[in-house]
């Protein structure tokens, strides 16, 4: 891809970001060696390099964190200093069995629930926009496991992951995506806006810019609680989730400016999968490097490979805790993989059969089963044991909206206010929503 | 669904016509089915474009998914394979940039076609097609015009929840500066989307996904490459004398469906395709009201201050005497579009309702 600034040279149809022989002018001069994938520059050596992928090309290069200081007014040097170099525990092993265990839960719940929404949108039981979230569990389980009930998850439209990973039940999910009453949002929202006020996640957005500003209104909420309102312990964190097409709107930008400029408890989580729907990374972008947008406005930014969960995971940990200390925003690029098309309706013929392999080989729950085998973390039976019980907690998901009721009528008028008297003075000069007809309008009521 | 609009759209010349065209190859270089030159209005917009583009090298098109992916909707395909990356550019998903950015080529004598992937992302551009684009001749004294096209789906699909789901005719309709069109069949689309492209002024197209696969016949005149439609003349789809209905886009279809059956209960009724939404064809509904007496309106958007508002208060200010009724709206419900299948039948309009209201 040249680097001129002409948008006009796209000549090469499909860019392969992972191309060691491609003339990659872009990352060749500043890199000075082939990356493995986007945006590694420094490498930091693993003292034991754990998760090796099966691909020719291995990678040793583990976090690539950016300089960041221009922050003037971070004080709280030691947590950059934290980010910049990582100190990896001494000994091997970085979970527990239980925290294991319980990673390799949620990702398959994760997983299986998506393969499941594939199987019932061809079945004709969900409908609409469907966007799966298979191949970059990785991300959603590194980080959300990481997070009380009371912080704040706010993602855009590929987000069933997201809510289930915080606690949302696998039920309520599966109803509303069939459009039930007992869905999280009763069947109103749809697989795009996911709500749930008990787990604290702030939906599903449709627009892809739109989260940020709603993460960043959040999270500046936090803050007010605790500086105005005094309320003590008040130290939760808000997570923005969003892709690498979002890295290019302007929402975007002026949230770093603001989030960085307050000091809001905010990690602003970039699932780079590299193509917004048909549009490659490269072919949108001018610097691909994501993470490097987060030091332009004065927060450390972080690049990390997202489809290893105990990467993200430790770099979610120093993120989590920057925030909840009060040491203002991060921001973490995760680059990671969708194995499945961007919406269920996408053809998904133009990214290369070779790159889908590729990261196939890289798969994060496959990585990870390696990972607790070699270091005797768990044993295959115990493995299969969880699968055979999120299948059947999927299955039970999927009866039970099958079972749920459609929405009755009058709820079609509920909820558009808060305060219904929203719906104003019917003829009769009483408020209309107080009349028990009301409900039973037409659309030309 | 062909059928009907067969004997909606019989006239003795269109039979003609056919018997031209079955003897005749017409040249329009794709397929359509059978006897009756079929288009859908996909293929039409895509024709439209295409021919504009080959003729006025200032034409350009630019959107998000317009070039590789051959358009979200596959509007654009085979465009950029023709013309070429400098003429089709595939965005960044940055609305308001490259609306901005289309905004400024044609204030220096390009002529973009903006493609929102739907009407509702446009919100996050609206800056730009209300205050750049549609005041800038105003504000200007005439220096500057805008030749720019902004098209896209608008209004509900099927499914996709509040978000992607709103009518914008109303909201666009209110702007001085702009104007608006919304088609119905694929000669409508055609026609329409040929004058918007070589229109001086900031047009907003609005188009409708689920009318994108459905094929309407087209005459020879229509496939010709210098067809157009007048953009504020409305079109009566069908001649009644009990009431009239009016409707745009998708709902014409409707509201055919609706005169056919009120048909059958001996209500003849004179369906109009507005067409043009901005500017609205007054003469046209006023002659068609002065005729029959009652007038229903229909439209997929929110009720208050909706396409159906306009069009009762002008016939009110300019027809009243001759009203032996109400005007009727019939619009979408005032809630936002509900995701369950069931509920979003029941917001939006339905042939029922359309049925209903006329008597």
């Amino acid at each position: 891809m040249a680097t001129s600034a002409s948008t006009f040279s796209s000549a090469t149809r499909i860019l392969q970001p992972l191309n060691n022989n491609n003339n990659n002018t872009l990352y060749g001069n500043q890199l000075g060696m082939s990356s493995c994938f986007l945006g590694t520059t420094k490498k930091l050596y693993m003292k034991t390099p754990f998760l090796s992928p099966n691909s020719k090309r291995r990678s040793k290069d583990v976090l690539v964190v950016s300089e960041v200081v221009k922050d003037k007014n971070c004080n709280a040097d030691s947590s950059l200093s934290n980010l910049c170099h990582i100190t990896w525990p001494l000994d091997n092993v970085l979970i527990t069995k239980d925290e294991g265990l319980e990673l390799y839960e949620d990702m398959v719940l994760g997983r299986a629930f998506e393969d499941m929404c594939a199987q019932m949108y061809y079945r004709g039981k969900m409908y609409g926009f469907v966007h799966l979230y298979n191949g970059q569990e990785a991300v959603s389980t590194g980080f959300i496991k990481l997070l009380k009930k009371e912080d704040f998850l706010v993602g855009v439209y590929r987000d069933h992951v997201h809510a289930l990973s915080k606690g949302v039940p696998a039920r309520q999910v599966m109803s509303e995506l069939f459009g039930k009453s007992t869905g999280c949002c009763r069947g109103q929202g749809g697989s795009m806006h996911i709500f749930s006020k008990e787990h604290n996640v702030l939906g599903g957005f449709a627009f892809i810019g739109e989260s940020i500003p709603v993460a960043t209104g959040a999270a500046f909420s936090i803050k007010y609680r605790k500086e105005v309102l005094k309320e003590a312990d008040c130290d939760h964190v808000t997570m923005a989730f969003f892709g690498d097409g979002t890295s290019n709107n302007g929402q975007f930008f002026e949230c770093l400016n603001m989030a960085a400029l307050w000091k809001l408890p905010i990690i602003f989580v970039v699932e780079n999968n590299l193509w917004a729907i048909g549009m490659s990374h490269l072919r949108a972008t001018s610097d691909p490097e994501i993470w490097k947008k987060g030091p332009a406005f004065g927060m450390p930014g972080v690049h990390v490979d997202g489809m290893d969960v105990l990467k993200v995971r430790e770099v979610a940990k120093e993120a989590v805790a920057r925030a909840r200390r009060g040491d203002g925003p991060t921001l973490v690029e995760c680059e990671t993989y969708r194995f499945r098309g961007h919406s269920l309706a996408d053809p998904d013929e133009l990214r290369d059969p070779a790159e889908k392999n590729h990261y196939a080989a890289r798969d994060p729950i496959s990585a990870l089963k390696k990972y607790m085998f070699e270091n005797n973390l768990a044993n295959e039976a115990e493995l299969k044991a969880i699968d055979k019980k999120i299948d059947e907690l999927v299955e039970d998901a999927v009866e039970f909206a099958d079972e749920s009721p459609h929405p009755v009528r009058s709820q079609l008028l509920e909820n558009v206010f808060a305060d219904p008297k929203g719906f104003g003075i019917g003829p009769d000069g009483r408020y209309r929503c107080e009349d028990p007809k009301f409900t039973e309008g037409t659309a030309d009521v | 669904m062909a059928g009907i609009i067969g004997r909606t759209m019989a006239t003795a010349k269109l039979s003609n016509l056919n018997k031209f065209l079955v003897g005749s190859r017409v040249s329009a270089s794709r397929t359509y089915s059978s006897a009756a030159k079929e288009m859908t209005v996909r293929d039409a917009l895509n024709s439209a474009l295409d021919e504009e583009m080959s003729a006025d090298p200032k034409v350009f098109v630019m959107g998000e998914e317009v070039g590789e992916y051959q358009g979200a909707y596959k509007i654009t395909k085979g465009l950029l394979d023709k013309y070429g990356p400098e003429r089709v550019l595939d965005t960044p998903i940055t609305e308001a940039g490259f609306t901005g950015i289309g905004v400024g080529a044609a204030y220096y004598g390009l002529k973009p076609i903006i493609e929102f992937m739907t009407f509702n992302f446009s919100m996050q551009a609206i800056d730009h097609i209300i205050n750049s684009a549609a005041k800038s001749n105003y504000m200007s004294a005439g220096q500057i015009s805008v030749p720019i096209v902004f098209r896209g789906p608008n209004g509900a699909a099927a499914g996709v929840g509040a978000q992607h789901s709103q009518c914008y005719a109303a909201w666009y309709g209110a702007c001085p500066g702009l104007k608006v069109l919304a088609p119905y069949s694929s000669e409508d689309a055609r026609g329409l989307l040929k004058a918007a492209i070589r229109d001086p002024d900031p047009v907003v197209f609005l188009e409708n996904e689920l009318l994108y696969g459905e094929s309407f016949p087209v005459s020879a005149e229509a496939l010709d490459s210098s067809f157009s439609l007048p953009i504020g003349k409305a079109k009566a789809k069908r001649e009644g004398k009990d009431v009239t209905i009016t409707a745009f886009s998708k709902m014409v279809g409707y509201a055919l469906k609706a005169a056919e059956i009120l048909d059958k209960e001996g209500i003849s009724a004179e369906v109009i395709n507005l067409r043009s939404i901005r500017p609205l064809d007054r003469p046209a509904i006023n002659a068609s009201v002065r005729k029959t007496n009652r007038l229903v309106t229909v439209e997929e958007g929110f009720p208050q201050h909706g396409v159906g508002a306009e069009i009762c208060a002008s016939v009110v200010e300019e027809s009243f005497e001759y009203l032996d009724a109400p005007v009727e709206r019939i619009t979408g419900a005032d809630v936002p579009m509900p995701y369950a299948a069931n509920l979003e039948r029941l917001a939006v309009p339905q042939i029922e309702d359309i049925v209903r209201a006329a008597k």
